[in-house]
Order: C-alpha cells, then structure tokens, then sequence
C-alpha cells in the first residue's frame, strides 16, 4: 500500500504538482487574498487598454484637477488628464518591467549561486567576496548611477535591476547547494563518473529550485518597490507614460486640494506590492521553506 | 575569539577594497566623464585637455584610482564637480543630519519591536498576534514614499500637526531641527520596526519550540521566569545579525524618505550629485554608504561571538 502511494506521487504530472501547490497557497486566508489581488492586477494589466474609458494622455485644460464624479470616477490631474484611466493603465509598466527582471535575477543569481556551492574553494571565495561587495553598496545608489548615466529605456531598466536584484538570490542558491551536495546521491553520482554539468542538471537543480524560485518571488515584490522610487525619483519611465510612482510624484505637490489624484496610485501600487509579498509568502509556505528569520539582502 | 575578530575585521576591509574598485572601475566604464559632462557642448579641443589637467584626469586610471584611495583614507574625497567645496565639507552636516535621524529611528524602534516581537511570538495565533501581524505586514511592504506620502497627507495637511516639509539649511541647529525631523522618524522606523518585529517574532518561536525550554516547562519552571531567563536571551542573539542588515538595508530606504521630506541628509545628497552627474561625490557616497554598511554588519557579528554562550564556555573550558 506504502509502495502504491510512492508510485503515484512519481507519476504525477508537472500540472498536477503545480495546480497542487496553488491550492495549498489558497487554502491559507492570507494566500489567498494574495493570490486573488495578483491575478486581478494580472488580468487588469492585459485588458487595461481596452476597457479605459479615456485617452491616458490627453490633455485638457478645461478639466483641472476635478473632483471625483460620475464622469471621472477618480477625478482629473493638474493636466486634465483622467485619473481613473491612468491608474488602471499605472501598473503595465511596473508589472512587465519587474517580471522580466526577476526573471534575469532568477538565472543568473541561481546559476552562480549553485555553481559556487558546488565547486567552493577558492573560486568560491572570491565570487562571495565580489558579491558582498555589490550588496554593501546601496542598491538605489548603483540603479539610479546607472540609469542617469545609460538612460531609462526597458533595454536599459531589466537587465540592470536583474542584475541587482540577483546578488541575494546568488547567497541563497549557493547555501541550498551546500546542503545537498553532501547527500548520499550527489556522491554516487560522482563515483559514476557524472560531469559537473550533469549534476548540476539533474541533481542539484530538482532540490534547490523550491528555494531559489520562493527568493525570487519575494524578490519581484521587493524589485516592483524598488523600480516605483526610482520612477517616483522621476528616474524610472519617462512622462508621459502613465506610472504609479510617477503618478504619485506628479500629484504631491497638490495634494492639499486633489488628494484623490494622489490616492488612486497609492493604492494601485500598494495593492500590488502587498498581493506579491502575501503571495511569495504563502508559496514559500506551501513548499515547506521558512523564510521569516532572514533579512532582506 | 581573538582570531575570529581579526578575521571578520580583515573580510570587512577587503570588501570595502572591492567596493572602491567597483565604483571606480563603474564610473570609469559608463559613458562620459566629469570634464564632458561640466563643459557639456564645449567638450573638445583645447577646453577638454584643460579640464582633464586641472581635474588630473590625463594620467592613466591605476594611477588615479591609487592616488584617490590614498586620500580617501584619510578623509580626503577631492573636490565636487563643481569645484567650489572640498566633497569633505559638503558631506559633514549631511553625515550629522542624517545620523540624527537614523539614531531617532533606532531608538524608538528597537524598544517598540522587541515588545511586538515578544507579544506576537508568546501569542502565537491568537487575536494580539494576528492584529499586530496584519499591521507589520502592511507597514513593511508598502514603499517608503507612499507611507510617507500618506503621513504627510494626514498629519501635516488634514490634521495640520506638524510641518510636512523640512525647509532649513543643512546646517541648523539640532533643536531647530527637532519638529522638523518626527514625521521623517516616523515613516523610517515604522518601516524598520516591522521588518524587525517579525524577526524576533520567528526567532522567539523557534526557540520557545526547542527542546530545553520544553524541558524547562515540564521541570515546572514559572512561564514569565522562563520566558525571561532562558527564551529571550537565546532568542535575541540570532535577532541582533538580522537588525543589522535591517538597519544596513534601510540606507537605501532613507535615500527616498530624505527626498520626500526635504531633508538635508545624505540620502538627498545621492540625489542630488546624481542629477547634477558629481561622480566625484557619487564615489565618495558609495564608499562612506558601503563602510557604513560593512561596519555595521561587522559590529552585530562581533555583538553576537561577544554575547555567544557558547564561544564563553569554550575560552573557559581552554
């Protein structure tokens, strides 16, 4: 019977698993109002474009800094410009940007990572060393340099916040390897004679990977922060792309009189950074990994 | 222990020797220099070998990146971009304004975490745990310029309490500066306090788990005496590593807090030399942030060999 069940739990497919985990993630409260605010802010990111009542960058002087109404639910800005389209639009941007990001923070953050664990040594000394270093100098000070220097274009924007973002994710990759390399089957695959590579693919890999992807999860919620100050610095997407750091800088200074043109990004931004972390978390929790004792590197 | 202390002194210094390369070699790398970004249009010809003389650029980059780290050491950073102050004046009352908001924050959110930290973890699942939870949850997640954004809004517009925006000169006076500087305190260490206070939550937990506390419960030690002898002082150990890097982390943070609030820091100083295109101070910023950095994390790891009971038995028993 013991047997059976072993056998069963092999034969599952790559869906099966993952569907799995998402309802482990939320059968939690906390996972699933994270869930449920990311898929909206997924699915409002794809069909913002068609169901925005107003065009996102017309301006019109008339309009100023209109309360909210029946025809503008969530006011007008200093431009004239609706409120209510721009903050649905707000998070396109952030979203694709953040995704593709993680996504370059992932590989080469957990290629390395496992590299250095696996072979340690000296190799292994002077990556870390090198990595300390990149994370010891603050990441907004590296980004913004960057950014002033090479321009805000996506091109310029995901490979370095990948880049940045990647380091913490490199410590972690390389402390999970640690702990399987010393198992059992990682040594009799090197007795058969397995390449490097080998390993890595088809050892290493399958057992790290719950704990890099949990990193790089809670990594997107900590990149989209980090990619909105640098818009709300005005040194993220360029006017007049509609953004919610952007938008949240723009209405500042106006608030005193058009607070609704400021509230409306607030909570479109936090919403999403919020969904992100409670998901992050309560797929870390559904894989068994407890990430609460570390720091945010 | 004495080996162990030089060791993680000598590491610290190394990575502070990788990050002078790295800004350095970073700078040097990415396009354009100080004397095409000063003279803009004019750099060319004559007018550019001028300023690469006077700035000592025309001597190979080894030689510049020696000499600049022979002065930085000793405090020496050169001259900002425009050329008027020395980098080592502009960054003294910065440094000072700064360190008197970090402080503040430290002090108020330390006290604050531990408490919530202990509360949560002692009602672990009950009604205190998942109220506070909640908060420090939202409190760490949300960026620092909508948290602050929202403070200014409700307690400087609506509620019309205390100033939003610091408008005084970068050298003022400490206690002209103290109304100013309470919400920015505010919004640092709400953001602080909750990173925190989820720390010592989960290191509390852990070791109320362990198996000598277990042991301690069914000797029919006093729950308070047990908590306050044997959990805490094991508990808080691991947490003094992780409020380091709390505390290093949040350099980044106070950069965009400083700029919400107007504060003359140095945070506001990051920004500023970056739109003007300093690198000279940009360097000098990433050197004095990474040090900062470096020694603090240095400071917690010698916290926790000091306060191990471990390492103490291990000297006794030698």
């Amino acid at each position: 019977m013991k047997l059976d069940n072993i056998y069963q739990e092999e034969k599952k497919s790559n869906f099966a698993k993952v569907s799995e985990i998402i309802i482990t993630m939320a059968s939690r409260p906390s996972g699933f109002i994270g869930l449920s605010i990311l898929v909206f802010h997924v699915i409002l990111a794809f069909i913002s474009p068609y169901i925005a009542p107003y065009d996102f960058k017309a301006i019109n002087p008339t309009l100023m800094l209109q309360a909210p109404s029946a025809e503008y639910w969530f006011g007008t800005d200093d431009l004239g410009r609706d409120v209510f389209t721009r903050t649905i639009l707000g998070g396109r941007t952030a979203l694709t940007i953040t995704f593709f990001g993680s996504l370059i923070a992932l590989l080469w953050g957990g290629l390395l990572g496992i590299f250095c664990g696996l072979v340690g040594g000296k190799t292994d000394d002077i990556v870390m060393r090198i990595v300390d270093a990149f994370l010891s100098i603050p990441w907004i000070l590296a980004m913004l340099l960057i950014v002033s220097l090479l321009g805000t274009s996506t091109e310029v924007l995901i490979p370095a916040l990948g880049f940045f973002y990647g380091k913490g994710i490199v410590r972690v990759a390389r402390a999970a390897t640690h702990d399987v390399i010393a198992k059992d089957f990682i040594v009799s695959a090197r007795a058969r004679g397995h390449s490097n590579f080998s390993i890595i693919w088809n050892e290493i890999i399958p057992n790290v990977r719950d704990a890099i992807l949990v990193e790089g999860a809670m990594r997107w919620s900590w990149m989209l922060l980090g990619f909105s100050s640098l818009s709300f610095l005005g040194f993220g997407v360029s006017p007049p792309t509609p953004d919610w750091g952007l938008m949240i800088s723009n209405a500042r200074g106006l608030m005193s009189f058009a607070y609704w043109s400021v509230i409306a990004p607030i909570v479109g931004l936090s919403s999403l950074i919020i969904g992100i972390n409670l998901t992050a978390d309560a797929f870390a929790k559904a894989l068994g990994i407890d990430r609460s004792t570390k720091a945010p590197v | 222990m004495l080996f162990l202390i030089i060791k993680r002194i000598l590491l610290g210094l190394i990575t502070l020797f990788i990050v002078s390369l790295i800004t350095f070699v970073g700078t040097e790398i990415l396009p354009g220099d100080a004397c095409t970004t000063y003279l803009e249009r004019q750099a060319f010809g004559e007018q550019l070998e001028a300023c690469y003389r006077r700035l000592g650029l025309n001597v190979p980059a080894y030689e510049r990146y020696v000499s600049w780290a022979v002065n930085a050491i000793q405090g020496d950073f050169g001259y900002s971009l425009s050329g008027e102050m020395p980098i080592k004046e502009v960054l003294g009352p910065r440094i000072k304004n700064s360190l008197v908001l970090a402080s503040a924050a430290i002090f108020i959110g330390i006290p604050i975490a531990l408490i919530l930290g202990i509360v949560t973890a002692l009602w672990r699942d009950k009604l205190p745990d998942v109220a506070i939870s909640t908060v420090t949850i939202f409190a760490m997640t949300i960026p620092e310029f909508i948290s602050a954004t929202l403070l200014i809004l409700i307690i400087a517009i609506w509620l019309e309490w205390l100033p939003g925006i610091v408008i005084v000169p970068t050298d003022v006076s400490f206690l002209e500066l103290l109304p100013n500087i309470i919400l920015p305190v505010i919004a640092i260490a709400m953001i602080m306090t909750a990173h925190m206070a989820r720390m010592v939550r989960s290191s509390v937990i852990q070791v109320m788990a362990s198996e000598y506390v277990q042991m301690a419960i069914l000797k029919g030690v006093p729950y308070w005496k047990m908590v306050f002898k044997h959990v805490l002082p094991n508990a808080l150990l691991p947490a003094i590593n992780v409020v380091a890097l709390t505390i290093a982390w949040l350099l980044g943070g106070v950069v965009v807090t400083e700029v919400v609030f107007n504060y003359p820091g140095l945070g506001r100083l990051v920004i500023e030399s970056i739109s003007n295109r300093d690198l000279p101070t940009v360097q000098a910023l990433a050197i004095i942030l990474a040090s900062i950095y470096v020694s603090i994390n240095l400071l917690a790891d010698l916290m926790t060999l000091m306060l191990n009971p471990r390492l103490k038995t291990l000297q006794i028993r030698k």
